[in-house]
């Protein structure tokens, strides 16, 4: 049966594609976290009513094609320069509601720089950081964030913190700067999570459009092909590790303070 | 500000600032650098976010000030960014993407000395960079050089005008002569900022929000299909030949009668314009050609007087590099010398002289 | 006409800044003006010297070898710039601080003693303008009235109070000439 057929047959339609998503495949692995943020953020787009303000900044990464999937205006940037270009869109487009989607290498390594200071400056922007502890799309190599011990194709034997360093929590520092105005770890692995997180990029959102500062909301997420483990066991392995390092939770928010 | 011409005493720094603000620009990203601060440092003085509502920001880096032009460029608003030469070689990333992503803007490089961190004195020896694109892949600028303060401030209107027309960045190469230097300028009269309608009318591609817009607009360099991509150099390189065939701009001084010519751009043509002044009271005829546009190059204007001369003298403040499109323009039809000093230093009239003598064997007993 | 001036001395003597109130009297008396500052550390300390146009018709090299008037304040720029004034030129010095005086005798010298007479005067802010009032004297190049609106230009507002003090300073400065 088709899904028309269902519905015909007296079916109740429990889900549907967020309307703002475009019709067209998405290029991510299967079981990659990237697909599930996209939904929730086209989802909260079209629920606050930013079809026609938002634009967004798309990265190098993984989600370098981020502009292909959801049906807004875009603008793609440089490798981690998109703070910077949402800086020039925000603080020219007045009216717009800025955001950019961001990996772990672009904002928290080459990018590192943009971010602070975009943050620093509190831009207003939401900037959704999506941190899986390695290079997805050059073929899973050491990110910033790469967990002490953990292989890629560049510390194929684990990262060492005498020869790599220690991973960067980027969102600690971040929020430690008094231009952001909310900043997050949040989690899409399970539905309460999905949930969460969507309410944190919501949250982002609405700051960014009030002109409250930065909103600063990191993904926690898995990278199964990078990793070479299973969707399953990667949901597995990153409760079980990354969360101990990056601990989900709120870290700071002044827009509505608990 | 005055809606009316103004006539200023300035530095050209400042009258970039001041013609900024009077061309109605959108938006400026800057770093402090020697010898181009006085541009961000004018702006900042002058507070055009209260009067035309231009947004002036001082950024963290080059890097980042160029990445905030490529997204306000990217919204189709009128931006630009300034530096020096080292400023300039971190900007030429983001240049590379606005002249991939089809964009307006305006780069403007006070050159000092280099390479490396090199000196704070006046240099010109960035022509490779601006002329043959300093950042990656096939890419031109419209590269105007300014002579004059008053220069400094026209082709801030002129640049940003050839900008939106061609969907291209542009450059302002100036020195740190020109940049420091004071002159009588004359500023046009202030003009409005676009209004949303206006750059909607103007910039169909804008990515500035949808705001009713059935299509959505993506500014983006990537391109992963060869077929396609391709294709897009195929339509930026039909751009350039268009450039080169209506923007070709130079200026003439004393060419008619002129046994020997010599070309040079920014503070050197000015230097040598005292030069030929100097060797005309000796009786020597010399011409000058001052390439405004350095791409695109004046090569007809050169090849066609390069029949007449007995010798061309390329006079730059580097190690020669514009002599390489000098003769590429002379395919050898007479002798082309290049005269040039490097480190900072601005050669005097008559060392240009002395180096005309010396180099096409011409006596000049009168001269001083 | 065209005027082509030299002033050098050391940085914090307002080199630059007589430069510039000379510049404006020329741009606002309708010439055509150049300002060429030798730009840098120098301003903080070292030496700091300032080319100046003033010219009826189009000014072409900024840059210059050889000048008409040189106005010199320390050994330093006696040393670089005395030969390079043009026969029949005119150079202007301030003998504080010059242990070998100028030795041209194909060109004008004038001493002007600004560092004692601003000493005098108890502003010695006022020791640029006492040297242009030398200056204007010896080579009248503009009208001293465009000076005076030269300063209201450049200043700010709340200097135009010091205004009264640069004129009796240029003033005093056409008196130090002998």
């Amino acid at each position: 049966m088709t899904k028309e057929e269902i519905i015909a047959a007296g079916g109740t339609k429990v889900a549907a594609k967020p309307r703002l998503l475009m019709d067209v495949n998405m290029h991510y692995c299967p079981g990659c976290s990237h697909g599930v943020v996209h939904k929730i953020l086209a989802e909260v787009i079209d629920e606050l009513g930013l079809e026609d303000s938002a634009i967004g900044v798309a990265p190098v990464g993984c989600a370098v094609f981020a502009y292909n999937y959801i049906d807004v205006d875009w603008v793609e940037a440089a490798h981690g320069r998109a703070p910077a270009v949402a800086t020039g869109l925000a603080r020219l487009n007045p009216d717009a509601t800025v955001f950019t989607y961001q990996g772990d290498g672009d904002l928290a390594a080459i990018g590192t720089c943009e971010t602070i200071h975009a943050c620093n400056r509190g831009e207003n922007i939401a900037i959704i950081f999506i941190n899986n502890g390695i290079y997805g799309m050059t073929g899973g190599q050491m990110a910033p964030t790469t967990l002490e011990g953990m292989k890629t194709s560049t510390t194929p034997y684990g990262r060492r913190v005498d020869l790599n360093g220690y991973p960067l929590k980027i969102t600690d520092l971040v929020k430690e700067l008094d231009g952001t105005c909310y900043v997050t770890r949040e989690a899409v692995h399970t539905p309460a999570a999905v949930r969460k997180a969507k309410a944190a990029i919501r949250q982002a959102l609405m700051n960014a459009r009030d002109k409250k500062g930065t909103s600063f909301v990191e993904i926690v997420s898995t990278c199964n092909s990078g990793w070479k483990m299973s969707p399953d066991k990667a949901n597995k392995w990153m409760e079980e590790n990354m969360f101990e390092k990056y601990p989900l939770g709120e870290l700071k928010n002044t827009v509505n303070p608990k | 500000m005055e809606n009316k011409e103004e006539i200023k005493l300035l530095k050209g720094n400042e009258a970039i600032a001041h013609a900024a603000i009077r061309y109605g620009v959108d938006g400026y990203f800057g770093y402090p650098i020697t010898p181009q601060s006085e541009v961000l440092e004018t702006l900042e003085a002058l507070m055009p976010w209260e009067t035309t509502g231009m947004v002036v920001l001082q950024a963290e880096s080059e890097v980042a000030a160029i990445n905030m032009v490529y997204g306000g460029a990217s919204s189709g608003k009128a931006v630009m960014t300034s530096s020096s030469s080292p400023g300039v070689s971190l900007k030429q990333e983001g240049i590379s993407y606005i002249a991939a992503g089809e964009l307006p803007a305006l780069i403007v490089n006070v050159m000092r000395g280099g390479p490396g961190l090199g000196t704070i004195q006046p240099s010109q020896a960035d022509y490779f960079q601006a002329v043959k694109g300093g950042g990656h892949g096939d890419y031109h600028l419209i590269v105007l050089a300014p002579a004059s303060v008053q220069e400094m401030a026209d082709f801030v209107g002129l640049g940003f005008d050839l900008a939106f027309k061609y969907r291209t960045p542009a450059m302002i190469l100036a020195d740190g002569v020109i940049g420091q230097m004071m002159e009588k300028v004359v500023l046009p009269p202030a003009r409005p900022r676009r209004t949303d309608e206006e750059i909607v009318a103007l910039c169909p591609w804008a990515a500035r929000g949808k705001f009713g817009r059935k299509q959505r607009n993506v500014s983006t360099t990537l391109e992963l299909d060869p077929q396609a991509m391709e294709k897009n150099n195929i339509r930026l390189q039909e751009t350039y030949r268009r450039i080169e065939a209506g923007e070709v701009r130079f200026e003439e001084y004393m060419t008619e009668d002129a046994d020997y010519l010599i070309v040079a751009f920014g503070c050197m043509a000015r230097i040598c314009r005292k030069a030929i002044e100097d060797a005309r009271a000796c009786g020597l005829k010399v011409g000058l050609l001052r390439p405004i546009t350095l791409w695109p190059f004046p090569t007809e204007a050169i090849k066609a007087l390069s029949g007449q001369v007995r010798g061309i003298l390329v006079a730059e403040l580097n190690a020669g590099q514009m002599i390489d499109d000098v003769r590429l323009a002379v395919e050898g039809r007479t002798p082309v010398c290049h005269f040039g000093r490097t480190g900072g230093i601005v050669p005097n009239p008559q060392e240009v002289l002395n180096a005309l003598c010396k180099d096409f064997n011409v006596e000049m007993e009168d001269a001083k | 006409m065209k005027h082509e001036i030299i002033i050098a001395g050391f940085g914090g003597q307002g080199v630059l800044s007589m430069g510039k109130i000379l510049a404006y009297a020329g741009l606002l008396d309708g010439k055509e003006v150049t300002w060429m500052p030798a730009y840098g550390p120098e301003q903080r300390g070292g030496t700091a010297n300032v080319t100046v146009i003033l010219s009826d018709e189009q000014i072409s090299s900024p840059v210059l070898d050889s000048y008409d008037v040189a106005v010199i304040l320390n050994q330093q720029s006696l040393d670089k710039f005395e030969s390079r004034v043009k026969p029949g030129g005119l150079l202007i010095y301030d003998p504080y601080g010059i242990h070998r005086k100028p030795e041209r005798t194909d060109i004008r010298i004038a001493e002007v003693n600004a560092t004692e007479a601003a000493i005098e005067t108890g502003n010695t802010k006022t020791y640029n303008m006492l040297l242009l009032g030398a200056l204007l004297k010896l080579v009248p190049m503009v009208p001293i009235e465009a000076v005076i609106r030269g300063l209201e230009k450049t200043l700010p507002e709340r200097h135009h109070n010091l205004i009264p003090l640069n004129r009796d300073a240029i003033m005093r400065g056409e008196q130090l000439v002998k």
